[in-house]
């Protein structure tokens, strides 16, 4: 035996070969990040060149009604404001509506909750954050979109007419804020989760500390916890925005697909992604596809700033340990 | 300072907190209603319609009753097979190298950074890219573009979780390997991984059934097909892609086949979360001090 | 049979931490070495040294001699040819715990290469019976995983498994400290059969131990070794009054 194991080598090769190959995996990130953004770049270059900056803040009118005309494939006519303005409308609606929210299912399951519940809770957060978009979408389609039309939607125009903001010219229960509404319940597990794992790296200390001095437990999870762990959750709810903002299928099929910018919250819109995914497989012209690529590269950079941005607050508090599966 | 004062300010704290709890327990309430509202919803309009046709069938014609989605079943299976046989291996290389042999590295930290970036990219854009890569390149849509356009997607998820479960195992498992006299490559893979690999493997399932129900990267890649097909250099179906077309159609038959596909798509993705729960609260390691 | 080691100017560094001062000693071939000292004193660090795994750590340093019978350990091997010649057993047990009782005795052999079905089951059998878990494991061999035995179970299997590659020098970190007394003692016992076969160096907390196991001694403090001689001569007669303080217990 000694002699058999004496004779076996040092197997220097075998290590080296098999560190390279690994770190080649390793690298294979970097590899994806540059290779979708040199695709994307190499196939928007056409759009680039024939419409550069305007592409994101032109308006067209149309000669014969006055009306603006941002979107028409056919007629060469290419503006991407009205679908920026339906993400950046849809998203930023959805927050409003989904960190109040979240912030308080966090709370409740870091702080308030009695033992045995949280388990279960954090299981159904979990499974919320897991469910396909193409399945939210269909829920949203046949029972959403319904539930807006008949009740939702003409007790916003009763409440809050009068800011102008909800108006009754759109009918069918699609539009903006039902798109807000699902985008909301999509980003709103990943956001409570978030919070949790901040708040839950808080120190003890800092909650003894607190309730030593005689605070209730609001106070406590107030001055000792959430002033702690703010820069975290700040970073989640960016990163609820980041997913927000790249919201494909659900969107698509709830926010009425017009080209157009209205100021009433109920209208029919676009977002980026939705008009990506509807109009690309029936391009009419080259143009027309390399438009639709070149605001796909303006998602994607968007999405990769919000993104990193949102991890490095998170990092800062949570010291950069777990990985989330968004 | 007024005793009645202290009395007030004491008595106004206590409401802010109890209004506070409320706020929390029925914003808990809200949340989770709408999934009980959407599961319940699903199973109720999806089991009725899940029969063994929709498991052996394709489409029927439009207007024709019955048929099923099988062929769209046999195509998620093909792609989702492409799809981890690019991103399974590369994406457990990546979580080795990240927790084996770069720890507390700059490298590791940008390639963590950039993975969790990564996981954030709309899924669209994937398609986007490997539509510019694949499909431009061969002149046509493909099975194998869908592939890999789920595949880069599965990349940074399981480096992700790969290296997080091999950071679980123990340090002293390591180092009797080593102190064994066996090669760090072979302790690495016979040891350490093979330790981890519950864990790694439920990452994987993951991976994988998030990928599953992905939509949007399919549309321009693999891009749907109503009949069967298994060849990967043609359009394939996908069981996303055929509840998408069906949802946005007017025809109630194809609306039943949309939910009873859906509530398939949502089984994968309970037993996999659930899986990944079970294992991960046992231990990564079964009785190792 | 066991060899000799030879250490001259020994010197090793965690980062920017001297932790070994100039050791220089001679271990005896085919007997028991014990190394005593306080908490932190180097004795574990001075271990690791001999066996390669010190520098397993990024940030650590080794200078000087180290001779294992005639190989220079540093110069003349890379540390995994060092570590099939000199095996180790760790202060807590730690078998491979996806593996069964076989195939961790087996696992030194077999994840170098080695696959002959027949040799392998003597060469676990043999190694069972040497560190005396034999009896207790015998029918289980390929059903139990390593991880479900007990303490003391485990800390056998563990001086099976290095056993198995039939090495010249066994190195022991404290391999009773966390274990009951019971099994304390028959490691203690298993030490003192084994050592006329190979050449054992056991660093310990338990003066006892030493005084029980050991024929000679050497005694670390603050990363230098104090003094080095036979057992019975360090804890009746030390020669220097540093040791004679930690015998007698004045500090430790």
């Amino acid at each position: 035996m000694r002699s058999f194991l004496l004779a076996r080598g040092n197997s220097a090769f075998a290590d080296r070969i098999f560190h390279w190959l690994m770190v080649l995996c390793a690298l294979s990130i970097f590899a994806i990040m540059l290779l979708i953004l040199a695709e994307l770049m190499l196939r928007s270059s056409m759009a680039w060149h024939a419409l550069h900056f305007k592409f994101f803040f032109k308006a067209y009118f149309d000669p014969v009604t006055g009306l603006p005309n941002y979107w028409d494939p056919v007629n060469g006519h290419f503006s991407a404001l009205p679908f920026v303005y339906g993400t950046v409308v849809s998203s930023l609606l959805s927050l409003l509506l989904a960190v109040p929210l979240a912030i308080g299912v966090a709370v409740f399951i870091t702080e308030m909750c009695p033992g045995a519940l949280r388990g279960p809770l954090s299981f159904i957060t979990e499974l919320l954050a897991a469910i396909p978009s193409i399945v939210y979408g269909l829920w949203a389609v046949f029972v959403l979109v319904p539930l807006m039309r008949e009740y939702v939607n003409p007790a916003l125009i009763q409440l809050l007419g009068w800011t102008g903001l909800f108006s009754d010219e759109n009918p069918t229960g699609l539009g903006f804020t039902t798109a807000a509404v699902i985008l909301a319940i999509m980003i709103l597990p990943i956001i409570s989760s978030l919070t949790r794992e901040v708040m839950t790296a808080v120190p003890h200390s800092q909650r003894e500390a607190v309730l030593a001095l005689g605070a209730t437990r609001w106070e406590m999870i107030r001055m000792g916890v959430l002033r702690n762990a703010r820069i975290g959750i700040v970073g989640a709810v960016i990163l609820g925005l980041g997913r927000a903002l790249g919201e494909t299928m659900a969107v698509t099929m709830v926010i009425g697909n017009a080209p157009e910018i209205h100021r009433s919250l109920l209208s029919n819109g676009y977002s980026m992604a939705s008009v990506i995914a509807n109009e690309f497989t029936e391009a009419v012209s080259d143009l027309h596809r390399s438009a639709l690529i070149e605001i796909g590269l303006a998602l994607f950079i968007v999405t990769i700033i919000v993104n990193a941005l949102a991890q490095l607050l998170v990092w800062a508090v949570t010291r950069g340990a777990p990985a989330r599966v968004n | 300072m007024k005793v009645g004062e202290n009395n007030l300010r004491a008595k106004l704290r206590t409401l802010t907190d109890g209004a506070v709890t409320a706020l929390a327990i029925l914003a808990t309430l809200l949340v989770v209603t709408p999934l009980v509202a959407i599961f319940g919803y699903l199973v109720y309009k999806g089991a009725s319609s899940l029969n063994l046709a929709f498991f052996t069938q394709i489409p029927k014609p439009v207007g024709v009753a019955g048929g099923g989605m099988a062929n769209a079943i046999l195509g998620s299976v093909i792609l989702l097979a492409v799809a981890s046989a690019l991103g399974v291996p590369i994406g457990i290389g990546g979580g080795i190298f990240l927790a084996e042999f770069g720890r507390g590295s700059r490298l590791a930290h940008a390639i963590r950074f950039t993975a969790d970036v990564l996981n954030g990219v709309p899924s669209i854009v994937m398609g986007l890219a490997a539509y510019s890569l694949i499909v431009v390149t061969q002149g046509h849509f493909s099975a194998l573009a869908g592939g890999v356009a789920l595949g880069i997607m599965m990349v940074p998820t399981v480096t992700r979780t790969t290296e997080e479960m091999l950071m679980m195992v123990p340090h002293s498992v390591r180092e009797a390997a080593l102190a064994l006299g066996v090669p760090n490559w072979r302790s690495v893979l016979s040891i350490t991984v093979r330790t981890a690999s519950p864990g790694i493997i439920t990452g994987c399932m993951l991976a994988f059934a998030r990928v599953a129900g992905e939509t949007a990267p399919l549309i321009f890649t693999a891009l749907g097909n109503s009949f069967w097909s298994t060849s990967l250099n043609q359009p394939i179906a996908a069981l996303p892609l055929q509840i998408w077309l069906y949802a946005q159609s007017a025809y109630d038959d194809w609306h039943r086949l949309a939910w009873a596909g859906a509530l398939v798509l949502i089984a994968l993705i309970v037993l996999a979360v659930s899986l990944v729960r079970f294992v991960t609260s046992r231990g990564v390691l079964k009785g190792a001090s | 049979m066991g060899v000799g080691i030879e250490v001259t100017n020994l010197n090793a560094w965690y980062g920017t931490n001297h932790t070994l001062q100039d050791i220089n000693l001679n271990i005896p071939a085919n007997h028991a070495t014990a190394l005593i000292g306080p908490s932190g004193c180097g004795k574990s660090t001075f271990v690791r040294c001999l066996n390669r795994m010190h520098e397993t750590n990024p940030i650590a340093r080794v200078t000087g001699l180290v001779r294992i019978g005639e190989l220079d350990i540093y110069k003349d091997a890379k540390p995994v040819e060092i570590r099939r010649r000199v095996g180790m057993v760790f202060q807590r047990p730690n078998p491979f715990p996806t593996m069964s009782i076989y195939d961790n005795v087996a696992a030194g052999l077999k994840l170098n290469g080695y696959t002959s079905r027949r040799a392998l089951d003597e060469i676990v059998e043999r190694s069972l019976k040497d560190s005396a878990l034999w009896d207790e494991v015998k029918d289980d061999l390929k059903k139990k995983s390593g991880a479900s035995l007990s303490g003391g179970q485990q800390q056998r299997l563990c001086i099976a498994r290095a056993l198995a590659v039939d090495p010249e020098v066994l190195l022991m970190d404290e391999p009773a400290s966390a274990l009951d007394p019971v099994s304390t003692s028959k490691i203690e016992d298993l030490i003192f059969q084994l050592k006329s076969q190979y050449t054992i160096v056991i660093v310990t907390h338990n003066m006892q131990q030493a005084a029980r196991v050991a024929e000679k001694t050497g005694f670390f403090l603050n990363g230098r070794m104090v003094e080095f001689d036979s057992t019975h001569k360090i804890f009746t007669n030390p020669s220097d009054k540093r040791t004679e303080d930690y015998i007698t217990g004045r500090f430790g």
